[in-house]
Order: structure tokens, then C-alpha cells, then sequence
């Protein structure tokens, strides 16, 4: 039975074509991929993320059970702060990538992937004996009672003061929304009820993601809409999401992330704080910093005209014999670049950018070239990428 | 809502036929365009390739979606569009004009009969 969210009898009146996801029923596009694509790299575009979970996490021991749970540095956040972070398995294998807020000293939100909501829970429960302090902390499932939408452009700090306007009242202080920096989360008030505004994305874009009682959704939804249209704002589905999570090197779980891949093969060492203290996962992962990975998640962009690279397909050495070197987790045509890009796991040998790659599309071979993206370079994360631009013809050489 | 030219014949896998005399011009229709959307990359048959009714001979992807395209009829192929395989978006622009994929000389034109006519393909399609 597929889940539905808060905004499908919205998305039905805009004439969207639906696709699933993760058991979910969501909006693949609602004119084209590329037309909404475009949208969020010059100006906003308004996505449905309510089918993500929320995990909360409250009590005084609710900062040290994450610490030892997840691989970033929890003590890092102060209160209206957030981070990427992971959660691995005993193996350093990635259960879940996820986004922690710190809403208040010892109130903790984690939003998680659709598709890993019962692993992670089921995970994190069996680690709450593990704790430094198992009493001194709740752990609840609140993914159910919430929705949750993504607006994401260059243009969208025009309008969003007056979607949800006035100053925070939790989290982050923030005398309006637009205040808020990147990773930073505050509690805002919109028609007398409370959300939860953080400015981060999935897209490369300046943005931000609002986290609302399912209820209050869809008035969050069509007031974005009445506001942000006049600046350029227009509703984004998932194949758009995908196309721009994929330019900025962004892992998705299932394709570049999975339980039998780490942090470290797959380029996010950066959000693994090795020097915090004991946490899931960090023996096997020290002993692989220690003696370097063998295979690395690697972001390649095809450099003559082809078909599309798709997840599956062979990733070879340049040259007759074709010596195959891995598999494309990740690929699409770039609606900004207009050519092929994706990403794939390679020998480490094979990981440098400028290295040169062929891809077996169809039984045909697409020559292609190792490139730096945002978040397997070693800013990481941490600060936002510029997006690529048409002309630009190395998606990362700035990183 | 999708246009469906009454001139035209239809496969039931939405690629479109127009005949003139024992040529046949293929394409794929309005209806299959929106549901591809950003059509990206074409790949045709050579020509002077035999094809058989049914016989997958040509792919059509999108960003979203690769589809193989398939012979509605039996014949050589005689021509195919050198434009829709540099500019594919003509496939979304003008699905029954400027991005038509190729013709076929028809070699066993008995099977015309067999493919849809505007009013049934309209009927597979769900379209008023």
C-alpha cells in the first residue's frame, strides 16, 4: 500500500505526474524535470518532503545517546544549530544519512530518508542500552504527524519573510526567517500555529526546509505559492530533485549510500568526527582511515555527446579491452550543463579527478572524466557550493 | 490533453504512421512526448536496415526514462531525421513534424491495416 502525503490532493489539482518512492506516492514533475530544474538554479522552486521521517530525541541524555549513535560531532551544535551526519552499523556500513537539529539544549529533531524510516528506528532503539545515560533521554517517531516542504533558488530569500512572517520564537534567534544562517533552525509562527524553519537543501541552492504539523501543510504549500510566483517560484518534483541533488554530488541512500558502504568510501569522511569519543562503527571506520579505502564514491561528467549514464551501467578503463572498474550508482543528463553526468564506485587508483573513465551505455562506450563535486571535496557540505552554470564546463573546479 | 491527427495510424506502443504511397514516416506520438518529457537523446536504425512489425529498432530516452521505439510496420528503412538526433527536444516540440524519426519503404503493407486509427488510439489513451 503506498503512503500518500499531506499535499497529494494539492499536487492532483496541479496536474502532477506521480511517481514512487520509497513506498510513497509523490510528484515526479509537474510540467518537466528540466523546466523545474532550471527554476531552482535562477530562481525557486517549491518541493513536497513530507514522506521524510522525524525522529525526536529529548532529556538530558539525549545529546550523549546521539554522539555515540551518529559519526559528526554532535557537541558541536549549539541550540538552533544543524548538522549532516550519519548513522553507520557496527560495520561502519551507512544505516541512514540524515539531518540533526539542535532545537533547544537537550531537544534533538532528526530528519530522515523516506525509504529508511523503520531501519534507522529499529537501529537506534536497539542502541539506546548502548547509551551513556539509557534513562536520561526519549527517543519518538514523529514522522506520522508531520509534513514537510523545501523551497530552494537563489531568489528565495525575496519572498519568504512574508510567507512566514515575523522573529523566531525557538531555536535559532532570528528577528525574521531570512535572518536564519546556513544549518541554522528556528521556531516560527504562521496563522497562530508553530513550525520549525531550517535553511539548508538538498539542491545546491540558497534555501530552506519547513517542518510543520501535517495539518498546517498545505497552508504552508499555497501560501509559498501566492507569494513566491511573482518572483519566480513554481512547484518542483522529485526528477528535479534528483537532477539537482545529482550536479552537486549530493549521495541519495540506495545509490551512493547503502549498509555495506562506508562514510569513507563514499567521500563524506568529513561528517566523521574521529576525535570525539567512542561512537557506531568507528573501529572499522579508523582502521579504513588508517589504511585508506579501496573503492570511492566518484562523481564523472561524460565528455561527448550520449545517452544519458544511468544507475547499473558498467564503469570501465578507457581502452579496447574495457576492464570493468565499477558501476554508475547516480546518473542523468545535467539539465544545466546539458550533458551526462553521474556518479559511480571506482578502485581508489581511478578515483583522482581528471581521471580518465568510459561508460558502457547500452553496450556503448561514453568516454567521461573524474570531476570534483561540492560534497566529495573537502569543503564538504559544511558551506554552500555556487551552482554550475552552462558555461561552466568543470561542475566543481571552484571547490 | 494530447493531439491525436485523424491522418494519421497509431501503434498501440504510441509510435504514429504516415503512409504515401509504399513510404511510411514514423514517429511517436503527442501523448507518448508528455508522458517522456525532455526528450534528450534519439538513436536510429541504419539505413538499409530490414525491419520487422514489432521489432524494436530505435531509443528514445528522456531525463527521466529510456524507451525503445518500436517498427509498427515491416520495411526497409530509407531515410531517417539527422535533426531530431541533434536537437531530441524537437521530439517534445513538434512530435508529429520536425520530429519525426524515419521512413520506412513498406514491404508488406497489409499490416497498415492493423495498427490504430485516430478514434481507437484516442480510446487507448484515455483522451476525449
Amino acid at each position: 500500500m503506498l503512503q500518500r502525503t499531506p499535499l497529494f490532493a494539492a499536487h492532483q489539482r496541479s496536474q502532477a505526474r506521480f511517481v514512487t518512492f520509497g513506498g510513497w506516492e509523490l510528484p515526479v514533475h509537474f510540467t518537466s524535470i528540466v523546466e523545474e530544474h532550471l527554476a531552482v538554479r535562477r530562481a525557486a522552486g517549491l518541493f513536497d518532503i513530507s514522506h521524510m521521517g522525524e525522529f525526536l530525541v529529548t532529556g538530558p541524555g539525549a545529546g550523549d545517546f546521539l554522539n555515540h549513535a551518529l559519526t559528526n560531532d554532535v557537541a558541536r551544535l549549539a541550540p538552533g544549530q544543524g548538522q549532516y551526519t550519519l548513522l553507520c552499523n557496527a560495520r561502519g556500513g551507512v544505516v541512514d544519512d540524515l539531518y540533526l537539529y539542535r532545537l533547544k539544549p537537550d531537544d534533538y529533531l532528526l530528519i530522515v530518508n523516506a525509504a529508511r524510516i523503520p531501519a534507522d528506528w529499529e537501529w537506534l532503539q536497539a542502541q539506546v542500552d548502548h547509551a551513556p545515560t539509557p534513562g536520561a533521554f526519549k527517543l519518538r517517531n514523529a514522522s506520522a504527524e508531520h509534513g514537510a516542504v523545501a523551497v530552494q533558488g537563489p531568489r528565495v530569500a525575496e519572498f519568504m519573510d512574508r510567507v512566514i512572517p515575523g522573529g523566531s520564537i525557538g531555536g535559532a534567534l532570528a528577528p525574521r526567517v531570512t535572518a536564519l544562517q546556513k544549518n541554522q533552525i528556528g521556531g516560527f509562527v504562521f496563522r497562530g500555529g508553530s513550525l520549525w524553519v531550517a535553511r539548508t537543501g538538498y539542491t545546491g541552492e540558497d534555501g530552506f526546509e519547513v517542518f510543520a504539523p501535517a495539518d498546517m501543510i498545505e497552508a504552508v504549500w499555497e501560501r509559498m505559492l501566492e507569494v513566491g510566483a511573482a518572483h519566480g517560484l513554481q512547484p518542483a518534483g522529485l526528477g528535479a530533485r534528483d537532477t539537482l541533488r545529482t550536479e552537486m554530488g549530493y549521495p541519495l541512500y540506495g545509490h551512493e549510500l547503502s549498509e555495506d558502504l562506508t562514510p569513507l568510501e563514499a567521500g563524506l569522511g568529513a561528517f566523521v568526527s574521529f576525535d570525539k569519543g567512542e561512537f557506531l562503527g568507528r573501529q572499522p571506520l579508523v582502521t579504513q582511515k588508517t589504511f585508506g579505502v579501496a573503492r570511492r564514491c566518484v562523481a564523472f561528467r561524460v565528455t561527448e555527446r550520449s545517452a544519458p549514464p544511468r544507475p547499473g551501467y558498467p564503469i570501465c578503463r578507457p581502452g579496447p579491452e574495457r576492464d570493468r572498474l565499477g558501476m554508475v550508482v547516480s546518473g542523468t543528463q545535467s539539465p544545466s550543463l546539458g550533458v551526462g553526468i553521474g556518479m559511480g564506485y571506482v578502485g581508489v587508483d581511478f578515483a583522482k579527478p581528471g581521471q580518465a573513465l568510459t561508460i558502457l551505455i547500452r553496450g556503448q562506450a561514453a568516454p567521461a572524466v573524474v570531476v570534483r563535486s561540492p560534497s566529495t571535496s573537502r569543503a564538504g557540505r559544511e558551506r554552500r557550493p555556487r551552482p554550475p552554470r552552462q558555461n561552466r564546463v568543470d561542475q566543481g573546479s571552484e571547490s | 490533453m494530447s493531439n491525436v491527427p485523424a491522418d494519421l495510424k497509431y501503434a498501440k506502443s504510441h509510435e504514429w504512421v504516415r503512409v504515401t504511397g509504399d513510404i511510411a514516416t514514423v514517429g511517436v506520438s503527442d501523448h507518448a512526448q508528455q508522458e517522456l518529457t525532455d526528450v534528450v537523446f534519439v538513436e536510429l536504425p541504419a539505413v538499409g536496415r530490414a525491419l520487422k512489425a514489432g521489432e524494436a529498432c530505435a531509443v528514445v530516452e528522456s531525463v527521466k526514462t529510456a524507451s525503445d521505439l518500436y517498427a509498427p510496420v515491416s520495411g526497409e528503412v530509407v531515410a531517417v531525421n539527422p535533426d531530431v538526433v541533434a536537437d531530441p527536444a524537437r521530439v517534445n516540440r513538434d512530435p508529429y513534424g520536425g520530429g519525426w524519426f524515419f521512413q520506412i519503404r513498406l514491404t508488406r503493407p497489409e499490416e497498415l491495416t492493423s495498427l490504430l486509427d485516430a478514434a481507437a488510439y484516442r480510446a487507448q489513451i484515455g483522451s476525449a
